[in-house]
């Protein structure tokens, strides 16, 4: 097969939720395109339909209209080349089994033998730094080698493209920097496409090689943002840097525009 | 162990056994020389519990009888109520259509089946279990089905997303997922089936522990009598005491997960 231009291709998707007082338009038309081997942020205020358009691009979520494209199949069901971290680390592992066992079981559900179940994921809890608590259980873990756990089950299942929807709302500042630095350098390192939803303006300028703003709902893709930051980031040096300054204020503004619903709801 | 832990042990122990052995104390005082029937003094009713069950006649011709069909009974529920509560649980229609009518027989006090079942299936072991079964499968059917209900839906996109499916989503996330409520059902049902051991002999039957505490209290046989109930009153603590080891070994990720939770 020839290079790929695409990989993950999203349009004009739109989202309806039915409730009690008549429809409700949480998604208004979303259109990007992701290439291969890309990390792309996707930012947005708070409640403009970030999980929904997450839960529908990993096929967990019918799209009311539009469609998802994922290496040139329509995306209807979750997909074989697709790996989700989800917010609630403390909810997305099985409390009933050992770390070493919540990264094997996606493997052994595709029938991977268990000698290289095993050597996937001893490599993959290497890679997130947690090779040391293999036979411990989640609850015994701290909410960032919680998430750590996580990654390295989306790490083990060998995914062409890794989507985290908000993955470190819910640690604390220092592990969130530590954290950050471990998706940079899982993207670097397996060159997977990594798709990152989050509400934090400095994590998605930091982390992204591209950046999506989402408007407010009914959502749409405000802005699609080249970050020509270096690739090698820093926590200290990048986040100093004027261009990363330059940028988050960018972004910043961008999602002010959007709360305030300033523009016309035509991307 | 430091002295002080073992003071505390013995301290939760003379709580544990201090009352029983009061109460057995005051008894034995109050009946110190009674000549009445209907109150023997607990030495008698120790006798009584020696001559009467260690016999090895009543161990085999009633006590092991009856704890054969509990133990069948309550298993069967169990395998009935799970495999049951796992299909209704699992598919909402099926559900929608079930669970008024199963609340409903789970409100009929299930021994009132006893005289139906006697006329279909005769006054033989089948309709012991029967009974036992028509009462001790509900809990663990209707918590069953809640606990296979109601998903945590994030450990749900989870499995959908890795795409677990089948036989193995079943043994490694909807069943452990829906455990702590299966147990909780377990714990239930155990205690009705004792009492329906106990009540389906009790009903024209020629052998078992209700035979024979009816027995008993009939022919004045009132220390006797006591010492059935005193059996049965072991055979509920080893019980509970087997159920507590076997939901600490099921269930040890919920109560550690929890006690971290609370820690």
């Amino acid at each position: 097969m020839a290079e790929r231009s695409v990989l993950l291709s999203v349009q004009d998707l739109k989202k309806t939720y039915v409730s009690a007082t008549g429809p409700v338009e949480a998604i208004g038309s979303i259109t990007f395109d992701v290439r291969p081997g890309e990390l792309v942020c996707i930012v947005g205020p708070s409640g403009c339909g970030k999980t929904t358009l997450l839960k529908c691009l990993s096929g967990l979520l019918a799209p009311t209209a539009g469609s998802v494209t994922l290496d040139g199949a329509p995306v209807t069901e979750p997909p074989r080349t697709m790996a989700v971290v989800f917010q609630e680390y403390g909810r997305s592992l099985y409390p009933w089994l050992t770390v070493r066992d919540n990264v094997a079981l996606p493997l052994r559900a595709r029938g991977v033998p268990r000698a290289e179940r095993t050597t996937a994921v001893e490599r993959a809890l290497e890679e997130v730094g947690l090779s040391q608590v293999l036979h411990k259980y989640p609850w015994q873990l701290s909410g960032g080698m919680q998430q750590r756990v996580a990654i390295a089950r989306a790490v083990a299942y060998q995914p062409e493209i890794l989507v985290m929807d908000e993955p470190f709302a819910a640690v604390d500042a220092q592990t969130r920097a530590d954290l950050e630095d471990l998706v940079r350098r899982v993207w670097q390192d397996l060159g997977v496409t990594v798709l990152f939803v989050t509400h934090d303006i400095d994590e998605s300028v930091y982390l992204g090689e591209r950046v999506l703003v989402l408007s407010s709902s009914p959502t749409f893709v405000q802005e699609d943002l080249a970050i020509d930051l270096p690739a090698q980031r820093d926590q200290l040096s990048t986040r100093a840097l004027p261009r990363f300054t330059e940028l988050r204020t960018h972004v910043y503004e961008q999602i002010q525009r959007a709360k305030r619903a300033e523009t016309a709801p035509t991307p | 162990m430091s002295g002080a832990t073992i003071r505390r042990a013995a301290a939760s122990f003379a709580f544990a056994v201090g009352l029983p052995v009061l109460i057995v104390l005051g008894w034995a005082l109050a009946t110190r020389d009674t000549v009445n029937l209907y109150l023997p003094s607990p030495a008698r009713v120790a006798q009584a519990f020696v001559d009467t069950w260690l016999d090895p006649e009543t161990i085999t011709g009633d006590v092991l009888p009856s704890l054969a069909r509990f133990g069948i009974g309550v298993l069967a529920s169990i395998a009935i109520g799970i495999v049951a509560g796992t299909v209704i649980g699992s598919t909402p229609w099926l559900r929608a259509l079930l669970e008024p009518m199963l609340e409903f027989f789970r409100a009929i006090p299930p021994v009132v089946l006893v005289p139906v079942l006697m006329l279909v299936l005769g006054i033989g072991d089948s309709m012991k279990l029967a009974v036992i079964i028509s009462g001790s499968v509900w809990p663990v059917l209707l918590n069953t089905v809640e606990g296979v209900r109601a998903m945590d839906p994030v450990l749900a996109d989870t499995s959908r997303s890795y795409r677990i499916r089948g036989p193995l989503a079943y043994r490694y996330f909807i069943l452990p997922a829906a455990s702590p409520q299966i147990m909780a059902g377990v714990r239930l049902s155990l205690a009705i089936g004792l009492i329906l051991m106990v009540i389906s002999e009790m009903f024209s039957s020629s052998s078992g522990l209700g035979f024979q505490i009816v027995y008993f209290q009939r022919q004045y046989m009132i220390a006797e009598m006591w010492s059935g109930t005193l059996l049965l009153g072991l055979v509920g603590v080893v019980v509970a005491a087997i159920f507590t080891v076997v939901e600490r070994r099921v269930l040890h990720w919920y109560h550690g997960s929890r006690e971290v939770a609370r820690g």
